[in-house]
């Protein structure tokens, strides 16, 4: 499902602009003339002209736009309006598979061995179940990093999310301390970027290129729900774990199913990380009941590492 | 002062000019600036590499820059008690050492602030501080107390320095050019009219009063940067008040060790006495004693309770990684100089001089041990990481960083010493001539 399901004014604006730069000139559709041939469609679309006149173009000859625009820093920092984003993940259907950690790693380009999104083996107590969590940045309603940054680098915007504007972190680190949920992590070295990514303005919604010497985290994928797609660790679980929406729409879909996003926390007893700290987290969970799998499922996919440590638990 | 009532101006004034750098003093000169050329590069390749050649990693974001920061920050309110708190109480006998403490805040307080530079991620949007700062993080708190400590404690220098300028304008012979051009520039304007004495310790006293305050305060704003965080070791109400009893002890500590230097290397026995020494021991097993008792108040409350979150954390400490360590600090750096210097005999300058160094030494551990642990105890277990990551030793970078820091700070203070008189000449000989008009 398409969590934006209807055309924003953004696109709106970007591809009539677009069909309007190459329609400049003419008054009458029958004088285009296109710099390459192309096969009609016959699908006709109803544009406005550079002069204010309302014109009727084949649909072939909208040139589709591979990349929006960039959205400026300060409407970056702003948000979109009327949202409220919130994750919501189902600890029934985790088996700690890992395929949101790897597609989350390679679209946001982090230094190998760290990760935005973790997946911890959980045993509350000795007699407890075990469960697998996946978690990553909980966009706080009062966030505590938000709190410590010096120079205003890491911002709550309106629709909920937390972001970094890494052109402007000076490393301090003192989010990362003041973090309850580990979910910060530190571009110690830097790494080799494809010059293509390098060479573009960083973005603090899609977190690219990354910078070394600051913060980066979690981002909820602003730039994916812009492009109407959902994030990228949503796309890449087999399993729908994580579902992804706008709670002011009340919908939360993980691509294959919809939700409404009060009913599902109400039905399944819904609950957030570490109330007791006052963060009042955007991702909710789903506890680990009537699971899809048993937890020993996702043991091969521990490192060696991870495993001699879990041991110690 | 006892033994100095046969001194006559002319010997006290000869005595306390600054004095060229012996034999001894070129090699510690030159071992401290070896030093500061050896962080300069590490320093050069943390620019060049990143912070990734620290041993520093995500789960412990802090090392040992920010423990050093941290001891640099306690070290210099030592300034603040032994110029402010001492003068504003009358303490006479603390005059020799005025100048001793101030010089350790002034320079303790700039390596703090380089070394905090250091820590940074990305030193070169420093400004960005100030371009874009926020008044609600305690980043920022700390960089105006900071700014204003050091300003106050510049002045808290230089205005008891005006008359010993004089002084030393007076006696042009014991140094050479450059140097009486800056005496000059710095006090050509003093003429020691009664005039200005006046306006100069009306100065010195509001300073003093204000000074109290703004040490409180840097030091609290610095435990502040670990108390307004959730983890286990740092989340305590308990913070501002442990950390500034131990900044106090630190810093008398290091007073003791300067004291020990100036009285045995600089040929000082007749200023800096024994009376000096029995009196700073006392004050020492005092603030240990205060130490000791925030210690208990910040371990043995919550190991009584033994929350889930801080039970690795405390248990760590007590008896795991770090246990030595934490046993090092607290009975080298606390229980140790309170038995000694309960005794007479403790308080002779050699003793306290290796009290003072045990402070010292003991105090930068505890720092260590104050950042460190509690970062390598995060409230969800550490997962999907290098093994690197789940412990912290620093890099070859990071010691010479770090120890570069302090044989910097240690050069500020020997270049001090070596261009003005580390005993105020002024204050000591008025101080004589009240004590001999009282005799007679």
């Amino acid at each position: 499902m398409k969590v934006n399901n209807k055309t924003s004014r953004r696109d709106f604006l970007a591809s009539s602009l677009l069909a309007g730069a190459a329609l400049a000139g003419c008054s009458k559709p029958h004088d285009f003339v296109p710099e390459q041939a192309v096969a009609l469609t016959g699908e006709k679309v109803k544009l406005l002209s550079v002069d204010g006149e309302v014109i009727e173009i084949d649909k072939a000859y909208l040139k589709p736009v591979p990349n929006m625009p960039t959205v400026t820093n300060e409407e970056e920092r702003r948000g979109i309006p009327g949202k409220k984003f919130v994750m919501v993940i189902d600890l029934s259907r985790c088996k700690n598979l890992k395929k949101c950690q790897s597609a989350c790693d390679k679209a946001h380009m982090i230094n190998p061995g760290q990760n935005w999104l973790k997946i911890y083996p959980m045993q509350d107590a000795e007699h407890t179940a075990p469960y697998w969590q996946p978690t990553n940045c909980m966009h706080c309603d009062e966030p505590p990093c938000v709190k410590v940054c010096p120079v205003d680098a890491t911002f709550k915007r309106q629709d909920g999310i937390v972001l970094i504007d890494n052109e402007r972190c000076i490393g301090c680190r003192f989010c990362m301390a003041a973090c309850p949920y580990s979910s910060r992590i530190f571009n110690w070295s830097g790494q080799d970027i494809p010059a293509d990514v390098a060479s573009k303005p960083y973005s603090c919604e899609t977190s690219l290129p990354p910078k070394m010497g600051t913060v980066s985290k979690c981002d909820f994928c602003p730039d994916m729900y812009r492009k109407g797609e959902l994030p990228h660790c949503v796309q890449a679980c087999p399993n729908g774990v994580f579902m992804y929406g706008d709670m002011n729409t009340d919908i939360v879909s993980n691509g294959a199913e919809t939700f409404r996003f009060s009913e599902l926390i109400k039905e399944k007893a819904g609950y957030r990380l570490m109330e007791d700290m006052g963060t009042k987290p955007s991702v909710y969970y789903l506890p680990p009941v009537n699971r899809n799998f048993p937890f020993e499922n996702g043991l091969e996919n521990q490192t060696a590492d991870d495993k001699q440590n879990d041991h110690k638990m | 002062m006892k033994n100095s009532t046969q001194l006559t101006e002319e010997q006290i004034t000869k005595d306390l000019l600054p004095q060229k750098f012996g034999k001894f003093g070129m090699i510690w000169v030159g071992v401290l600036v070896t030093i500061c050329l050896v962080g300069l590069y590490a320093y050069y390749r943390q620019i060049r590499y990143g912070l990734g050649v620290t041993a520093m990693r995500d789960y412990v974001s802090w090392g040992i820059y920010i423990s050093n920061f941290v001891f640099f920050v306690a070290i210099s309110l030592v300034g603040s008690l032994i110029t402010a708190i001492f003068r504003l109480s009358n303490v006479k006998w603390s005059t020799p050492l005025t100048r001793i403490a101030e010089i350790i805040a002034v320079s303790a307080i700039v390596f703090a602030s380089i070394i905090i530079i250091v820590d940074m991620g990305r030193p070169e949007r420093f400004t960005n501080l100030f371009v874009y700062g926020r008044l609600q993080s305690p980043i920022m708190w700390d960089v105006i107390v900071i700014g204003t400590y050091f300003f106050i404690s510049i002045l808290l220098l230089y205005f008891p320095l005006l008359p010993d300028l004089q002084i030393l304008i007076k006696n042009k012979d014991n140094s050479g050019k450059r140097l009486n051009w800056l005496y000059r520039f710095q006090g050509s304007f003093w003429k020691g009219t009664p005039e200005q004495h006046k306006i100069c310790n009306k100065a010195i006293n509001t300073l003093s009063i204000l000074i109290i305050p703004v040490a409180f305060t840097i030091h609290t704003v610095t435990s502040w940067l670990f108390a307004t965080t959730y983890r286990p070791g740092w989340d305590s109400t308990n913070f501002g008040a442990y950390f500034i009893s131990g900044a106090f002890l630190v810093g008398s500590g290091g007073v003791i060790v300067a004291m020990y230097i100036f009285h045995k290397f600089y040929h000082l026995e007749k200023y800096i006495t024994e009376l000096h020494f029995d009196r700073m021991g006392r004050i020492v097993v005092m603030l240990s004693f205060l130490y000791l008792y925030f210690n208990v108040n910040e371990y043995l409350v919550p190991a009584f309770k033994m929350k889930k979150s801080e039970e690795l954390h405390l248990k760590e400490l007590f008896t795991g990684d770090f246990s030595t360590m934490f046993w090092f600090a607290i009975i080298v750096g606390m229980l140790i100089p309170i038995i000694t210097l309960l005794f007479k005999k403790g308080r002779k300058p050699l003793p306290m001089f290796i009290i003072g160094c045990m402070i010292v030494v003991g105090a930068w551990f505890k720092r260590y041990l104050i950042v460190t642990p509690t970062l390598l105890h995060p409230f969800l277990p550490m997962q999907d990481i290098p093994a690197n990551f789940r412990q912290y030793f620093p890099t070859w970078e990071e010691w010479a960083i770090t120890s570069a820091s302090l044989a910097g700070a240690l050069l500020v203070i020997t270049f001090f010493v070596r261009i003005y008189p580390i005993i105020p000449i002024y204050e000591t000989i008025t101080e004589q001539l009240e004590s001999e008009n009282h005799d007679a």
